[in-house]
């Protein structure tokens, strides 16, 4: 067990980083965090996208931009430029029925 | 202000889509006024009720989604909530804050913020049976203990829970202590910044902290002199402090959401109980499947297009034609009441026919805000701008600058007003400055008049087209192609920026409240006749003395009505000053006719189908319509060659690429200045419009006539 521990940890660092606008359509996957510290990053933070809220991606507009996520039960759209700000670590298993809690 | 004292100042707070305008409007009725706040071209809507004796003046606030304002919308909330005397306003009695039952999560960030606020609050859960369809069950005595102040369960537009939400604010004193607390480094400089016990100033000094900590540009948020006084070099000695401790760890911005949103995820797991998260979505799934899907949704954008300008072009024809009727009733009633001379002609020709000629775009108005308005409160205007964006984001500006442009189609007026919903102040100005090139219903008349005038009626490309048609939608291309020109240079020039962020709440779908629709389309009707009509019916006046004065007599007798008002025309001060211009409008192909024709229909561009009515010997009963001006028009000769036709195909061409592209109007101009608070920008706008028109009116008349002649 005590040798699992650094092994996951290096897995996550070899990983290539993940971020909100490479999310493929109808993934779920977890904030990690909000790069930046300007206005934009700030109102992203505050439109839920805090560290361990769950995201799923449900679509793109036409031309694959903007996108389209949903979060604590409502819809947001973003451009790829500003889904680039959000760091994800994807769920390796969602089940869509569990989640009791909003 | 002595009736002010009495009442109990109410804010209506929430974030948008919450359905927070229908329970102001249950909660006051018709009871409500709309200004604007001093300064802002945000509307303020304020309303009045009573409870049980006690007057309460609900204020409905601008939708925000955090105390940390991102367009000026929201700084306009905010500055009301911290630095009252900024926005004109009094300190607040009682803060109403709305939520969404079934979104509540993100409802309630905000609602954490304006609890710290040190006033009395009430929370009204709206939108509960949406909850409940959702199987979101809320139990509402305990959100009311977490959250320390009264909870009423309402709805909105069932005018449910408005007695309970009323009493709950008449009888408000209860303020709700601070609930969440950041990390010891925060606390402790808030407290070195602020040290007295917890009274409103000191509350809301903690909140001008955190938003000067936050937001990095020098937003103005605590700025009046009697917070300044307080803030005292401590203050900022330890926001400084602070805020250099937290670019150090980099969760400078970060640190107030991830606290807020861990205190709302505790409290809400024990409040609210929900069997399947993702059933609130299916409806709308269902529905955004078709509605913004890269193929479906485009299809169905383009037929709510389509049915949109269909219900404004001829849905209004009939009351349209009813007010034309009704203006030349009146005019004639008036011609057979006073006898001829100038008070006659000042009432007919000036008075009625300016008025008339703003009344008649009244249908189309409404019902262009009607459907704006429909489509708003179902939520179809966000996936509009979805859908738009990313053609909008090529030329620098955002899917939300669509709507705008689009209405400009029926009118640039409701168009500019419609900007109103961009956040960013270059890109809002950006769009209302490009709005008046796209084609209105007002240039149709001179479309359809000058093409019959001038372009053969021939069949192109195999007989499918009629080389006029061609013609017209040309016209329409030209502006839209035009105005992405202007917006692109616009945006790398004097409205700088990088193309503006979009991060935009895709709302549920709602049905429509009609009676809102209906209230938000006379309102904006009203609007539309006070500011624009006002001034457009002074240039009338102005336009009608100058083409009156001064009277030449003693041609009455040999001359038919008609010729005389021509000669009149000529001998007029316009006639005189059409004269004069010439040589400016010669390049362009026209006569000094056109000229004055044009320098007449400065207040609004359809007046030129009149004037030229008028200067072509006619008298001013012409419309685009009849034979007798185009056959005129086709028959007209230039003074010094009586064998040249004045109306050839480079000169109609010409004329028309003129009007596409310039600033003929005078409402737009009000509008303008209205909407951007100075004459600068509209000065800017008739400027710009209009030496545009000039070079392209000139270069299609050379590029046509060259290759005409070849």
């Amino acid at each position: 067990m005590a040798l699992e521990l650094p092994i996951k940890s290096c897995e996550r660092y070899l990983m290539p980083t993940l971020f909100l606008s490479d999310l493929c359509n109808r993934s779920v996957a977890n904030v990690v965090a909000v790069h930046g510290d300007d206005d934009v990053s700030l109102r992203l933070l505050e439109m839920g996208l805090v560290p361990g809220t769950r995201v799923t991606r449900v679509g793109s507009g036409p031309l694959g931009d903007p996108l389209e996520f949903e979060l604590l039960g409502f819809s947001l759209s973003l451009r790829k430029a500003e889904a680039r700000r959000v760091e994800l670590q994807v769920m390796q298993e969602v089940c869509e029925k569990d989640a009791s809690q909003q | 202000m002595n009736e002010n004292d009495k009442s109990l100042r109410v804010a209506l707070l929430g974030n948008p889509n919450t359905g927070k305008s229908s329970l102001f409007n249950a909660l006051v009725g018709g009871q409500q006024q709309v200004g604007n706040y001093p300064g802002a071209t945000v509307e303020k809507f304020v309303g009045r009720c009573t409870h049980e004796g006690q007057e309460l003046a609900i204020t409905d606030l601008p939708g925000l989604y955090s105390l940390n304002p991102a367009s000026p919308d929201e700084q306009i909330a905010v500055d009301i909530l911290l630095t009252p005397n900024v926005a004109d306003m009094q300190v607040m009695d009682v803060i109403v804050c709305v939520l969404d039952a079934s979104n509540l999560v993100r409802n309630l960030y905000l609602t954490t913020q304006v609890l710290e606020l040190g006033i009395p609050s009430v929370v009204a859960l709206n939108m509960m049976d949406v909850a409940r369809q959702a199987e979101i069950t809320i139990d509402v005595e305990q959100l009311s203990a977490a959250l320390g102040v009264p909870v009423v369960v309402t709805h909105g537009s069932r005018k449910q829970g408005i007695g309970e939400l009323r009493s709950a604010i008449a009888s408000a004193t209860v303020v709700a202590t601070t609930k969440v607390t950041f990390s010891d480094p925060v606390e402790s400089a808030i407290a070195s910044a602020i040290a007295a016990p917890a009274d409103q100033t000191v509350a809301c000094q903690r909140r001008c902290f955190l938003n000067e900590l936050a937001l990095s540009t020098d937003v103005e948020l605590c700025g009046d002199e009697q917070v300044e006084s307080k803030q005292t070099t401590k203050f900022s000695d330890a926001l400084d402090l602070c805020k250099q401790q937290f670019d150090a760890a980099g969760d400078r911005i970060s640190m107030e959401p991830i606290a807020r949103y861990a205190w709302i995820n505790q409290v809400v797991s024990s409040v609210v109980e929900c069997r399947d998260t993702d059933h609130s979505l299916v409806r709308r799934r269902w529905l955004d499947r078709v509605l913004i899907h890269p193929f479906s949704g485009s299809l169905v954008f383009l037929a709510t297009l389509t049915l949109l300008f269909q219900a404004v072009f001829s849905w209004s024809g009939p009351a349209m034609d009813l007010i034309g009727a009704l203006f030349e009733w009146l005019g004639s009633g008036v011609e057979s009441l006073i006898a001829e001379g100038m008070l006659r002609s000042l009432i007919v020709d000036g008075l009625i026919a300016g008025i008339g000629g703003v009344v008649i775009f009244l249908p189309q108005i409404l019902i262009l805000f009607f459907f704006i308005g429909l489509m708003e409160d179902f939520g179809y205007m966000a996936r509009a701008a979805y859908l738009m964006d990313n053609v909008m984001s090529k030329v620098g500006l955002s899917g939300k600058s669509f709507i705008p442009l689009l209405s400009s189609f029926a009118c640039a007026i409701p168009g500019i007003m419609a900007a109103r919903s961009i956040k960013n102040r270059n890109d809002r100005l950006a769009t209302m400055l490009i709005a008046p090139l796209m084609s209105c219903s007002a240039r149709l008349p001179v479309y359809i008049l000058i093409t019959a005038a001038c372009i053969p009626e021939r069949q192109v490309f195999g007989g499918w087209i009629s080389q006029q048609a061609l013609v017209l939608v040309s016209m329409y291309l030209l502006g839209i192609v035009v105005a992405i020109c202007v917006a692109w240079i616009l945006k790398k020039t004097i409205l700088k920026g990088e193309t503006p962020v979009f991060v935009m709440e895709l709302p549920s779908f709602k049905v429509p409240s009609i009676s809102i629709v209906s209230r938000k389309m006379f309102q904006q009707g009203m609007d539309f006749v006070k500011q624009a009509g006002t001034l457009i019916l002074a240039c009338t006046v102005l336009i009608w003395a100058l083409a009156y004065f001064p009277r030449s007599e003693g041609t009455a007798e040999q001359l038919s009505a008609t010729q005389t008002s021509g000669i009149q025309l000529r001998n007029s001060y316009l006639g005189r000053a059409g004269q004069a211009i010439e040589p400016v409008v010669r390049p362009l192909g026209w006569d000094w006719k056109i000229g004055i024709a044009v320098l007449a229909s400065f207040p609004a561009r359809e007046v030129v189908v009149g004037t030229m009515g008028v200067i072509y010997n006619l008298g001013d009963e012409e419309d685009e319509a009849s034979e007798g001006l185009r056959d005129h028009l086709k028959n007209a000769r230039w003074d010094h060659d009586l064998t040249k036709p004045v109306f050839t195909v480079p000169v109609g061409l010409s004329i028309m690429v003129f009007f596409a592209l310039c600033a003929q109007c005078v409402s737009t101009l009000a509008v303008l200045k209205k909407e951007t608070q100075s004459w600068r920008w509209p000065l800017f706008t008739f400027v710009y419009m209009t030496v545009l028109a000039y070079v392209a009116a000139w270069v299609t008349f050379v590029v046509a006539s060259s290759s005409l002649t070849v």
